[in-house]
């Protein structure tokens, strides 16, 4: 990463910040930011939904476990949480991943570890960027799915038991296709705010949107033009998300369910 | 008379503090219509929800066929459910999925059956009810008589051994609810076990085998209907329809 921004800010030193070297470098901050908040969202989504069935459907203890979970990471401010986690677990977290490595963890597992953390199974700050922000839209994402769950009336829950669907059929079969529609709209919203949420993760060394127009800015001195290009940029990545999230809601939509259409939301 | 198909023994529930059934039993024999009345709270929901352990209940048994739903354990208890359909007082159909699919998704899912059989089935079902044309509707565009035809269809596509009904005509309008019995009447007719409450008291009078009363948690009374309904025997259970047909008028 670090021999990646010398290199180009070298060469744009001497041209002024507008060459093709900085708008690739800004393109590829933008596809960073793109893919640690889709690692993010994916995270929180996964976690949100098992939370929010727990909350709903499980027993009662396991709900107090949510709530609590909830209320941390909807208590400590992100950037606490970066510090916390980069500086102050990174070296743990480390390890614990190189035992389960180690260990005689089913290989899908593994490999999916691999995938996130290198073969070494090493922390990296962007590793450590998805995790945290993640983490934290897991809480945010398992109360509006908790939300939508609610509103579904729970004869349907009911009527899917009667039928010889176990609870946990019940709800992958007929409520989370059905929690997953009504939700696209604040779902969207979730990801509005975690993305620019994602800038945070410049204090702990990811060369993502953020970092990079702050790296020029500060070798530049045109602060006030990279900033508002850096503000530019975020506000293309969320109009573009949204539409397509909203696009994806009308494609989705049943009728009588999610009755309103985006053109009412937005 | 032959071994009864489905026996409730004894069967009690506490819910919230309140005890909502107090030792219940009653059986069905194969072809049996049985009606449940009595007043609301009474526990007629309650006791439908605990046949087929929806709630579990905290005495009693229910066997099926001589096999006892409390020895199948909770593990299996779904295996249990399979053999019992439920219809809803509000049809609880699955508002993602068009008539067909609700149908045939406990067919996919719990029967594992390919989609292609699956939706045969359906089909030949929702024709059974009438709705053979409606097939590719969602619940919100099928009106309350219909939605409730297709979740009758729904339960028969699991070729269940006894049909529990939890008053199926008493959130419809009044000018659907003619076609919803017409539906259940075909089925008693064809052989199929059924337990329903309701308040359609004139259709309980022509159609069932047994008339059930429960008030306050108890089975207080039960027998044939024109028995049971007969006004000069001043049972709590004519006094009621008495009540309720001056309510509904006569039907």
């Amino acid at each position: 990463m670090n021999s990646l921004s010398t290199l180009s800010l070298s060469s744009f030193f001497s041209t002024g910040p507008f060459t093709w070297d900085t708008v690739t470098f800004f393109l590829g901050g933008m596809g960073l930011t793109c893919l640690l908040i889709i690692g993010a969202l994916s995270l929180g989504l996964v976690l949100g939904l098992a939370m929010a069935s727990f909350q709903v459907y499980g027993p009662r203890w396991s709900g107090l476990l949510v709530s609590l979970y909830v209320w941390f990471f909807r208590g400590v401010p992100i950037l606490v949480l970066m510090f916390l986690f980069y500086f102050g677990l990174a070296s743990q977290l480390e390890s614990l991943i190189q035992s389960w490595l180690r260990s005689g963890l089913p290989a899908p597992l593994k490999s999916l570890l691999r995938f996130c953390f290198g073969a070494r199974g090493s922390v990296s700050p962007f590793a450590c960027a998805v995790l945290v922000l993640g983490l934290c839209s897991a809480a945010y994402q398992s109360q509006i799915f908790r939300g939508a769950m609610k509103s579904i009336p729970s004869g349907q829950f009911m009527a899917a038991k009667a039928l010889g669907m176990s609870s946990f059929q019940a709800v992958r079969v007929i409520i989370l296709p059905q929690v997953l529609r009504i939700s696209i709209p604040a779902w969207s919203n979730e990801y509005s705010i975690l993305l620019k949420d994602s800038g945070i993760a410049f204090v702990i060394g990811t060369m993502e949107t953020m970092a990079r127009f702050k790296a020029v800015a500060s070798s530049t001195y045109y602060y006030l033009s990279m900033y508002i290009l850096a503000g530019l940029a975020y506000f293309v990545i969320t109009w573009i998300g949204v539409r397509l999230l909203l696009a994806l809601y009308d494609r989705v939509r049943v009728p009588g369910l999610a009755e309103v259409q985006s053109a009412d939301i937005l | 008379m032959g071994d009864p198909i489905l026996e409730v023994k004894n069967i009690s529930k506490t819910l919230g503090g309140k005890l909502i059934l107090n030792d219940v039993s009653l059986s069905l024999n194969k072809g049996d219509l049985k009606v449940l009345i009595g007043p609301s709270g009474g526990g007629k929901s309650t006791l439908l929800q605990c046949i087929n352990f929806l709630h579990y209940p905290d005495a009693g048994d229910v066997l099926l066929e001589g096999f006892s739903a409390r020895e199948m354990g909770r593990r299996n208890i779904s295996a249990f459910r399979q053999e019992i359909g439920m219809i809803f007082q509000d049809f609880n159909l699955f508002d993602h999925l068009t008539a067909e699919n609700n149908v045939a998704v406990a067919l996919r899912k719990v029967k594992k059956q390919p989609k292609k059989a699956a939706l045969e089935r359906a089909k030949i079902e929702l024709a059974r009810v009438g709705l053979a044309d409606k097939g590719g509707l969602y619940p919100a565009q099928l009106s309350g008589g219909q939605k409730q035809r297709v979740s009758i269809a729904r339960a028969l596509a699991m070729d269940p051994k006894v049909m529990l009904l939890d008053e199926p005509t008493s959130a419809l309008d009044p000018e659907l609810i003619g076609e919803v019995l017409k539906v259940i009447a075909d089925l008693s007719e064809s052989g199929m076990t059924m337990l329903m409450a309701t308040h359609q008291i004139g259709f309980a009078r022509h159609l069932t085998t047994e008339v059930i009363f429960m008030e306050a948690g108890r089975i207080t009374e039960a027998g044939p209907p024109a028995e049971l309904l007969n006004p000069d025997k001043r049972s709590r259970a004519a006094d009621f329809c008495a009540k309720l047909s001056e309510l509904m008028g006569s039907n």
